[in-house]
């Protein structure tokens, strides 16, 4: 593929990137058709979709329709929209299932409220954040689209968004716009520790605060360094340092077992330990 | 496009009302085969059902145009696919 190594996204607007060559070239290279399938089950396995009937779903950056035939194989519907027109001339080529816009999902979202069961984007978003014109902001566009998004999804349906983030700053602010729009959710890394297998999926959902599925290849120990969890709850009751509220019995056990770890001298727990004592004692 | 996808487009031009950009109205090179409005005791009549089926199941737009019934503005369509880029001043 043209410049591996460096991201397409420094080198113009994807309507240019994507010219005839390339849609072309990168439609036929079965590597990335493999690529582009396996995160497109990922993506669609995120959505959580209800298992017994066909949905409509939205294909941000359809492309020539990779990631379409995938969605198209697993019996739901799909409308696809994408800036590149010789992508698009591809994927009417190869006939895929799918209807097709030739559309700026910066611009935003043209459907009415509510008319998806879910939404999903293959390698896509990240174009969004770089201003190809002058007139660019790019936090501006990514409200927009996020916006809009969230207008076009049902109650209760979810957006996977597979991207290459360039850094964590880039992360950051396209979660930032997420949040904003009204979107709950986070982000999913698999295989965190291999830099060729780590894929990010921002997982996003509409109305409802789901759980956030688990990135592959991670132990299950330890979630907070891969997900990083929004949800609109206060978190005035939780204790955000982690540790237990002072002078609770969980406290209270936990001082006395790190006392006998320093191997002093403690009394047995018992049903007793750190009962509520009458007001008067 | 199907019409099943126009029944769900809606111009995303900022700064029209709500619903405004719903329905977007199809304009095709050639005048369609069913009359504006339905005839009375439409069950009964072969003719117009056999158009009303052909019209929903089988056809794809392909080339034509989608207008904003509250801006007029057009969204043309080519080998079946709407062109939704917006300009950089309507954006």
């Amino acid at each position: 593929m043209a410049g591996s190594g460096r991201r397409p996204e420094h080198r113009g607007p994807p309507e240019l990137f994507y010219d005839e060559a390339e849609a072309r070239k990168y439609t036929q290279n079965s590597r990335v058709v493999e690529i582009q399938s396996q995160m497109s089950e990922r993506a669609v396995e995120l959505l959580g979709l209800p298992e017994d009937r066909p949905c409509l779903l939205l294909d941000v950056g359809c492309g020539s329709g990779l990631s379409g035939d995938y969605i198209s194989e697993e019996g739901h519907y799909w409308i696809g929209m994408d800036i590149s027109p010789a992508m698009l001339d591809v994927a009417v080529e190869r006939e895929v299932e799918g209807d097709l816009l030739l559309a700026d999902v910066g611009h935003g979202i043209p459907f009415r409220p509510g008319m998806f069961d879910g939404c999903i984007s293959i390698s896509a978003v990240q174009w969004l954040c770089n201003a190809d014109k002058k007139s660019h902001s790019p936090p501006k566009r990514l409200y927009r689209f996020f916006s809009t998004l969230y207008t076009a999804l049902a109650r209760g349906s979810r957006a996977v968004l597979q991207l290459y983030p360039e850094n964590s700053e880039q992360l950051e602010l396209i979660t930032a716009q997420a949040m904003r729009a009204g979107f709950t959710g986070g982000m999913v890394v698999d295989y965190p520790n291999s830099a060729k297998a780590k894929k990010f999926f921002l997982c996003l959902f509409v109305g409802t605060s789901g759980t956030l599925p688990k990135g592959l290849g991670t132990e299950c120990a330890s979630e907070e360094p891969h997900q990083a969890k929004f949800t609109n709850e206060r978190t005035r009751f939780r204790n955000v340092k982690g540790k237990s509220v002072k002078k609770s019995r969980d406290w209270i056990l936990e001082k006395k077992e790190r006392r006998r770890r320093q191997g002093k001298e403690v009394r047995a727990d018992t049903k007793y330990t750190g009962r509520k004592r009458r007001p008067h004692f | 496009m199907k019409l099943l996808t126009h029944n769900l487009l809606s111009s995303h031009v900022p700064g029209l009302r709500p619903g405004g950009g719903f329905p977007l109205r199809i304009e095709l090179g050639h005048p369609s085969e069913l009359p504006p409005e339905p005839v009375p005791n439409y069950e009964g009549d072969e003719e117009f059902l056999r158009r009303l089926h052909h019209v929903l199941l089988e056809v794809e737009v392909l080339e034509g145009a989608l207008q904003c019934p509250d801006s007029g503005r057009r969204f043309p369509i080519s080998k079946g696919v709407p062109n939704m880029l917006l300009t950089e001043d309507e954006a």
